[in-house]
């Protein structure tokens, strides 16, 4: 009996689970106004993983960006507008839009398509300088682009 | 100094209250080699950069201690790979007996020849590895220095060293015309899966912090460069391979017709600027 209820609430688990089973692929992402009103895995981001990005990886927000919350990090860029207070110009949909592919609210923008995949000229291998050995990997996943946007929502002022 | 000094820090208060684009720019600093050869690391831009306003050197974009070691050339490393090849220049090498001095007696025969590199001749763009490769391979019957070789990078060097001080001054037109045409094609497009272009970094962002790096205008004049990092003279393409790589892209090789042609529109960019080699950058 102990079995059976253990495996029910498995399945139900899943069922909870599958309306949000796999995040929609970079292309396949609706943007409106450069915004993305739906979380692309169906859950909160975590604040913590995203400050981390800001920092590591191919995050690395800060390469362009200054945000004073994370001042104890050298070396902030300044290609970009300081990201002090960004969650109070921008909702969470249009965040997500801006991090997920700038382009789509700032055409034109140097800023990095996060979550995009093709129509690259000449992609490599990451920073090998070589051809790519198969198809690219968006620069951060769904899961990390919610964890970016939850951390962005925190930076008010 | 000190004045300069005073006004960074005003500088800097500014800065806090109107943002960081405050801090973009190059230093104030005159660069003269030895006390004696005054260098131009600022100039009028060509008409065909007219959007740059004013070109400015690399070293100017360099930290002092960094700008310190190519002012003297008894602080500058490249120094030991110059003097490598002026002695290679006398040596008999091949199957034909000679060495470079056999035919062009001393190396500041080659003075004034820096300012016009690379050019347009039968048709291809030729740069200085190829001139000294093929000296090489016809003349001496000896074997081609691979591109990035340090045998190769410092000949370059030295050649281009007797003409230290004059103003580059490359032609665009002509024969020209296409591979230029080409370059700047590059120079303008939005490579790797970061979609950056020279542009983008070099044009738009000069005198701008990407975290650490403190952007040039990406100019050549200095080369080929010490560079601290690696610790030996880069080729111009190996620094272009290194930025277009950091675009996450699929990079072009060392030698290659795309990188000529970027050759000759980059060194075009800096129509006016000294030729600074061996310049030493961070
Ligand atoms: C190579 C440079 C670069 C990188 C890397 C970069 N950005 Fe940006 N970003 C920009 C620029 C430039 C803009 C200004 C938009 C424009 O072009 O007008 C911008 C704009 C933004 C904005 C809107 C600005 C505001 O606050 O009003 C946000 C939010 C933002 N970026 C977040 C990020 C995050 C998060 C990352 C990393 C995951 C990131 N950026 C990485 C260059 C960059
Ligand atoms: C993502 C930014 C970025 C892009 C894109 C980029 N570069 Fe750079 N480049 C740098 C940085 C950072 C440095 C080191 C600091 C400096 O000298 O500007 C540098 C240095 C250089 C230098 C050495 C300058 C000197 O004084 O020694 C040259 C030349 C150069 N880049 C050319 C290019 C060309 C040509 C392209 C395009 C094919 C390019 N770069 C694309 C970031 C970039």
């Amino acid at each position: 009996m102990k079995r059976a209820t253990n495996v029910l609430a498995a399945l139900s688990v899943c069922a909870a689970s599958a309306a949000f089973a796999a995040p929609p692929a970079p292309g396949d992402v609706v943007y409106e106004d450069g915004a993305v009103a739906q979380s692309l895995t169906g859950a909160p981001g975590d604040p913590a993983a995203g400050k981390v990005l800001m920092n590591k990886g191919s995050g690395n927000c800060i390469a362009c960006h200054a945000v004073s919350d994370l001042s104890e990090l050298q070396f902030h860029g300044e290609i970009g507008p300081s990201l002090d207070g960004a969650a109070d110009r921008w909702n969470e949909a249009q965040l997500r839009g801006i991090v997920a592919n700038a382009k789509m609210t700032f055409p034109e923008t140097m800023m990095p398509s996060f979550y995009k995949v093709d129509g690259f000229i000449r992609p490599g291998n990451a920073y090998t300088g070589k051809a790519p050995e198969g198809p690219l990997d968006p620069l951060l996943s769904a899961q990390q682009i919610e964890d970016v946007v939850a951390y962005l929502m925190t930076l008010k002022e | 100094m000190n004045l300069q000094y005073a006004l960074g820090i005003a500088g800097l208060t500014l800065a806090v209250g109107i943002g960081t684009a405050a801090f973009a720019g190059p230093d104030e600093d005159k660069l003269v080699i030895n006390d004696v050869i005054e260098m131009i690391t600022e100039a009028p831009a060509p008409e065909h950069v007219k959007q740059l306003g004013t070109i400015y050197s690399g070293w100017r974009f360099r930290t002092d201690d960094t700008q310190a070691l190519e002012a003297d050339d008894f602080s500058n490393p490249a120094m030991l790979a110059v003097d490598a090849a002026a002695e290679a220049f006398s040596k008999v090498e091949g199957e034909a007996g000679k060495s470079c001095a056999s035919c062009h007696e001393d190396v500041s025969k080659f003075k004034g020849l820096a300012p016009s590199m690379p050019k347009v001749v039968d048709g291809k763009v030729v740069v200085f590895e190829d001139m000294i490769n093929s000296c090489r391979t016809n003349n001496m019957k000896a074997e081609a220095w691979k591109w990035n070789s340090d045998e190769m990078q410092g000949m370059v060097a030295l050649i281009k060293n007797q003409s230290r001080g004059m103003p580059v001054n490359v032609t665009i037109d002509g024969d020209a015309k296409p591979f230029w045409e080409k370059g700047k094609e590059m120079y303008y497009t939005r490579y790797g899966q970061l979609e950056l272009s020279c542009a983008n970094c070099h044009e738009d962002n000069y005198g701008n912090m990407i975290r650490a790096d403190h952007l040039s205008q990406g100019q050549i004049n200095g080369f080929p460069t010490y560079r601290l990092k690696q610790a030996k003279l880069i080729s111009v393409h190996n620094r272009f391979k290194g930025c277009i790589r950091d675009t996450r892209a699929e990079t072009f090789k060392e030698g290659s017709d795309e990188f000529k042609a970027l050759e000759l529109y980059v060194a075009s960019r800096g129509n006016g600027l000294s030729v600074e080699t061996p310049a030493v950058r961070q």
